[in-house]
């Protein structure tokens, strides 16, 4: 999996922080989006699709592997 | 008769919808009135029109037409989609009373603005509240929701929850957060109460707003004389803002900080009372505290009359075509109990994964202050439960008064013992 921010249109709501925290965090200055890992373990991909489902600006996107894993 | 009663006595026929079909479905008048003992539940009308025709004609209290969208998928595609305005100016905005079109007179604040006015000036707040800075605040959340149990308790056995607990607890912390001398609060709150009331007159909310107007500009002059670490202070320090504009901002997160907490937190205790196996599941457990939080923001979802934009293209939502100029009402709360999103999303179900809820809203306007929101709730809920093993409601349950007649649903008051 690889995941990818808009940073110009996040509006800051944190909601993707509270379900991947390891994922992302917020800007100190601003509390726009951060990305923490582009390439999350597997054990956090539900956590990340979740965020990408609840994020109210569609500011998240993932791409999935291939079955050979490659992004 | 008021407005709102008028409304209400036209909407009768609404009731009992579960038992009498009732033809034609449309269109629908809102705000509908809930059905007579579910206080927890969207009106028969909306959920309804959920099922039969989920995007659906709606008749306004004076007499205006607009769109109802009432299923989870189509609510988060009008609010994520740009060209759904939230500009209150523009013909064919949807308000829910006089009240409403009222305030549209006066500068905006960003809730009613559009990208990228909208963007610029909520980015100037987004850094308050970021979740690592509102966790920040839980000992502090929590000192002062103990402070407020400890008076309540002592030395008595009853007192009403809204008044000395649900209330305070937001109003405090909003206050500490903007640099508002909580002192005032009797002011704004009163104020804040007819802003939000659906049975105010526009008089009413245009002297509550110049009130409000007043006491916030002249707080940011104040600031700028003599600044503090609030909200306030940081805004009129920024220099991109004059007073007024820091006034409004002010008025704003006020208003939001205040009635949305004190009402999760009064009914989501009295949906516990409700609901005894739930309440023992969450007393039994409180690790569920946080998911429970999420339930009941999804069961009781608080914005009950929907939140309103205007298309500025032709755009297809749920298979009708909305008209450039045609309103709409996203009803949040008929959204939350989608069954396809919620199976058996009708019954309050604390260990449910309830985090698609959008009772924060959805899109770019999505609450600000909801990781705040989620930090005071779950505060307040954990404590009331471990501090109160008794808690009971002190009066029949057919006697308590929801606020049927305001934007931000909950009760009026909720007498409690333990």
């Amino acid at each position: 999996m690889r995941v990818h921010i808009d940073q110009e249109k996040c509006c800051g709501a944190g909601s993707c922080v509270l379900s991947a925290p390891e994922v992302f965090d917020q800007r100190e200055e601003d509390g726009i989006v951060v990305l923490l890992d582009a390439e999350p373990p597997a054990g956090l991909h539900d956590a990340v699709h979740e965020a990408v489902a609840i994020c109210p600006a569609a500011a998240i996107s993932v791409e999935q592997a291939d079955r050979a894993g490659r992004v | 008769m008021t407005t709102a009663e008028r409304t209400e006595a036209e909407h009768d026929t609404g009731r009992g919808a579960g038992l009498t079909p009732l033809t034609p479905l449309t269109p629908l008048a809102v705000p509908a009135t809930r059905a007579e003992g579910c206080p927890f539940d969207p009106a028969p009308g909306v959920e309804r029109a959920r099922r039969e025709e989920p995007v659906t004609r709606a008749t306004l209290w004076d007499g205006s037409t607009c769109w109802l969208v009432t299923r989870h998928q189509d609510v988060r595609e009008v609010l994520g989609d740009p060209r759904f305005s939230a500009d209150a100016t523009r013909p064919g905005f949807p308000f829910l009373t006089a009240g409403g079109r009222e305030l549209a007179t006066v500068k905006p604040t960003f809730i009613r603005q559009d990208d990228p006015e909208h963007a610029r000036l909520r980015r100037m707040l987004t850094a308050e509240f970021m979740v690592k800075k509102v966790e920040a605040m839980r000992p502090e959340v929590q000192r002062l929701a103990d402070g407020l149990l400890d008076r309540m308790t002592a030395g008595r056995d009853s007192a009403d929850l809204v008044a000395e607990f649900a209330l305070p607890l937001p109003s405090l912390v909003i206050c500490l957060l903007l640099g508002v001398p909580y002192d005032d609060h009797k002011f704004f709150q009163e104020r804040s109460g007819l802003l939000l009331s659906l049975r105010s007159t526009a008089e009413e909310v245009r002297t509550a707003q110049e009130d409000l107007r007043r006491y916030l500009t002249r707080l940011a002059e104040s600031k700028r004389r003599d600044p503090d670490d609030g909200i306030i202070s940081r805004l009129v320090a920024r220099g991109e803002l004059d007073d007024e504009e820091v006034s409004s901002m002010g008025r704003l997160l006020l208003i939001a900080g205040h009635e949305t907490t004190a009402n999760m937190t009064a009914l989501s205790t009295l949906a516990l009372l409700r609901n005894p196996d739930q309440l023992k599941r969450l007393r039994a457990d409180p690790s569920l505290v946080k998911g429970a939080v999420e339930e009941l923001l999804r069961y009781l979802t608080i914005i009950h009359n929907g939140l309103p934009r205007v298309a500025t293209e032709d755009v297809t939502i749920g298979g009708r075509t909305i008209r450039a100029g045609e309103g709409v009402l996203c009803t949040l709360n008929s959204a939350n109990r989608d069954d396809g999103v919620f199976p058996g999303g009708d019954a309050l179900d604390v260990g449910r994964d309830a985090r698609r809820h959008i009772a924060f809203g959805f899109g770019v306007h999505q609450c600000l202050g909801q990781p705040l929101a989620r930090v005071e709730l779950q505060i307040a809920v954990e404590t009331l439960l471990r501090r109160l093993p008794g808690l009971r409601l002190a009066i029949p349950f057919e006697d308590v008064r929801f606020r049927h007649d305001m934007g931000i649903y909950g009760v009026h008051a909720l007498p409690v013992a333990w």
